[in-house]
């Protein structure tokens, strides 16, 4: 819980951000959180504006992953779908503000963009889960859905395929789209650069602190105990269908609401992200920094689009090499992610003591590996086993 | 096969194109019973080793694709650069990537039992290397091995496309049998089944999931060794298969065989109609609907419905 002299009304929420269901929650982790925040908030004031709008683009990203940790992380439900609900938004944004055009135009474009996204992800929700689709066969589904809206996508390139005074484009896409802007024509924001990387970054915040404290809420617990165990769920008594119909829904709406900013954060839509790579990379995020994690999804997100940034300059060809080997190894080696890894370290130190803690995770290791290995089919049995090696306890 | 061949200068097996004249005369649509069987012929090679190894093992092998790729890969390479002919490119093109499949299973899909969704992401992730790694070693298309017998006299389509028909009608009844009729297949449904009372009774059921993740591998292999003539050779073309091979999983349900062999009919005549009348992307759309449509009807799939209708006609009897 947090420091003990906060005035009740904030001691209240502080409470209810903290709870079971997310990793720290000790007044450690907030003071590290804070300055990490800080360090975050003060970013651009050290690169430059510039620099800031295109680390904007992760924070933009990380709310994807957020509302990829919520459906899959917490519920179990691995959705493919998420970038098709983000391509959808941005899609209708792109369509809806250049077809009224104006600021004006802009403001109305977000809600309506993210409620055209809400609604898909309500309708494919509630088909497949009241259509008892499960498991697998969830994110086979949302996987087909993507591809197909891939398909549509890149055949509209000819003239006929236009809304109102816009037109799709085809591969091409839709260019023009303007910079973040709310308000009405004399009265407005518009946002790019640093401005809109600080507006994200709060907006990416509120994301983080709603998610808290739904999944440490009666909400969350739901969520996680459909995870745990469908049928025993329903057998006490909730609504499975309409709990994960419900955050299906909102992972949605997140997707979209990030799908919106993406769209004008690169000033165009095109149906690259609704290819099977794009579809990829929220996995890949998620898994990295820890699925069942809210602040690893973001931190997985960061971690693994600077690297693909890196790539992207250096070594073009193997940035996709490169997800799909990160995400083969966080998988077999390291499958709760990193920040549930790191918690992990720290709980077993503070239990054994540096010193024992370092022999026995070398004892760790050492089975790990040899499991690893012998299931593979190499022998390295001529070691004698320690037996009664310890597992990371939390 | 080969005794049409120079006769008459058009290189296709004449009984095919004897039998189709005959069927036209007497007033049967064949251009569209072409299309259908293209279309069935398709959905059930593109979905038949996915559906192996799902139904047999409950993992989704989401580099599926990649695995047709590279029994096209090896098909084309092996008559291009080594000069075989193709009918021994394309048996090289289904072993080798049910060799390469028994080595996946053997090293990561082996960890990764009773974890579906993982195993499904770290195929993935598989997929996304062998795609691009093929990419960076062979380029971005390898030139085509021309299609073999030229058109169905007297209609404008490919005799090879027909014969596919019968590789596709081929490859299940050689799974029925091989699954039903031998040893192995006995073995193999028995570790499906009861893994733990397979292994008190002597089967080695690690073996059995090895075997049958590289059968499951091989057909995908065949596929695309089957297709490596008539498709464009790129890296990415596993994907042109993957929307169909997953409708069809979705809703074949749970029984292997008998949800293809039924999912490709149903689905392969809905594409051929859709797909002529509007267009591919149409043809894709409906088969999606198709399947939202039968999964929201029948939770098992059109396997639960045929189980269902063998029960009512039991218990009449």
């Amino acid at each position: 819980m947090m420091d003990v002299s906060l005035p009740p009304r904030l001691g209240g929420i502080a409470d209810k951000l903290n709870g079971p269901n997310t990793l720290g929650n000790s007044p450690a982790f907030w003071a590290a959180f804070a300055v990490g925040m800080a360090l975050m908030v003060a970013y651009p004031l050290v690169q430059g504006s510039y620099a800031a709008g295109q680390t904007s683009l992760f924070l933009v990203y990380g709310l994807l992953a957020l509302s990829l940790s919520l459906i899959w992380g917490y519920t179990g439900i691995l959705s493919f779908g998420q970038v098709a609900f983000f391509g959808i938004a941005g899609y209708t944004y792109a369509i809806v503000s250049l077809n009224l055009g104006g600021v004006f135009g802009q403001t109305v474009a977000l809600p309506i963009a993210v409620a055209v996204a809400t609604l898909s992800a309500f309708v494919l929700g509630y088909f497949m889960f009241y259509g008892g689709v499960r498991d697998v066969y969830v994110a086979i589904l949302t996987l087909v859905v993507t591809l197909v809206l891939e398909t549509f996508m890149a055949q509209t390139a000819g003239s006929e395929w236009s809304v109102g005074s816009v037109q799709l484009g085809g591969f091409n896409g839709i260019p023009g789209i303007r910079n973040f802007a709310l308000g009405v024509e004399g009265a407005s924001i518009s946002l790019s650069g640093s401005g809109f990387y600080w507006f994200v970054l709060g907006l990416l915040l509120l994301t983080y602190f709603g998610a808290r404290v739904l999944v440490n809420g009666k909400y969350g617990y739901a969520l996680v105990a459909i995870r745990e165990d469908e049928e025993r769920t329903a057998m006490l008594g909730y609504n499975v269908k309409k709990v994960k119909l419900a955050v299906f829904t909102l992972s949605g709406a997140l997707a979209g609401l990030s799908g919106v900013l993406y769209a004008t954060w690169g000033n165009y839509m095109d149906p690259s992200v609704f290819t099977i790579t794009f579809a990829t990379i929220p996995i890949v995020w998620v898994t990295l920094g820890g699925r069942e994690s809210l602040l690893g999804a973001i931190v997985g997100t960061i971690i693994i689009e600077r690297l693909r940034l890196w790539f992207s300059v250096n070594a073009s060809e193997f940035a996709i090499v490169f997800v799909g080997v990160i995400l083969m190894i966080s998988v077999l080696v390291l499958p709760r992610g990193i920040l549930p890894g790191i918690r992990d370290v720290y709980v077993f130190f503070d239990k054994h003591g540096v010193r024992e803690g370092i022999d026995r995770g070398r004892e760790t290791v050492q089975t790990r590996v040899r499991t690893l290995l012998g299931s593979a089919g190499v022998d390295v049995s001529e070691t004698d086993t320690p037996t009664g090696s310890e597992e990371v306890v939390e | 096969m080969t005794s049409g061949l120079g006769a008459t200068g058009t290189p296709t097996p004449l009984v095919i194109g004897d039998v189709l004249g005959a069927l036209d005369s007497i007033g049967v649509p064949v251009p569209q019973l072409l299309q259908m069987a293209d279309s069935i012929a398709f959905i059930i090679l593109a979905a038949i080793g996915l559906t192996i190894i799902f139904g047999m093992m409950g993992v989704i092998n989401l580099a599926h694709g990649e695995f047709i790729m590279m029994g096209a890969y090896i098909t084309t390479l092996s008559v291009n650069v080594v000069g075989l002919p193709l009918p021994a490119a394309m048996v090289l093109g289904a072993l080798g990537t049910a060799a390469f499949g028994a080595i996946i299973e053997r090293t990561i899909v082996r960890q990764l039992y009773g974890r579906l969704l993982d195993s499904m992401i770290v195929t993935f992730g598989l997929g996304l290397i062998l795609t691009q790694g093929t990419r960076i070693i062979f380029g971005n298309s390898l030139q085509s091995i021309g299609t073999p017998f030229g058109n169905v006299p007297g209609y404008t389509y490919s005799g090879y496309r027909v014969l596919l028909l019968f590789a596709a009608i081929a490859v299940l009844i050689g799974a029925y049998l091989v699954f039903t009729r031998t040893e192995f297949g006995i073995r193999a449904r028995a570790t499906i089944q009861d893994p733990e009372t397979a292994r008190a009774m002597g089967v080695d059921t690690d073996r059995m999931y090895t075997v049958t993740f590289a059968i499951g591998s091989g057909l995908a292999g065949l596929t695309g060794a089957l297709y490596a003539p008539s498709a464009t050779i790129v890296p990415s073309m596993g994907q042109a298969f993957l929307v169909e091979s997953f409708v069809t999983v979705v809703t074949g349900g749970s029984t292997v065989l008998l949800g293809t062999t039924l999912a490709g009919g149903v689905l392969g005549t809905i594409d051929a109609i859709f797909s002529n009348l509007y267009g591919n992307f149409i043809g894709q759309i409906a088969l999606l609907v198709t399947a939202i449509i039968v999964i929201r009807l029948l939770p098992d799939g059109l396997t639960g419905l045929a189980n269902t209708i063998r029960d009512k006609l039991g218990e009449r009897q």
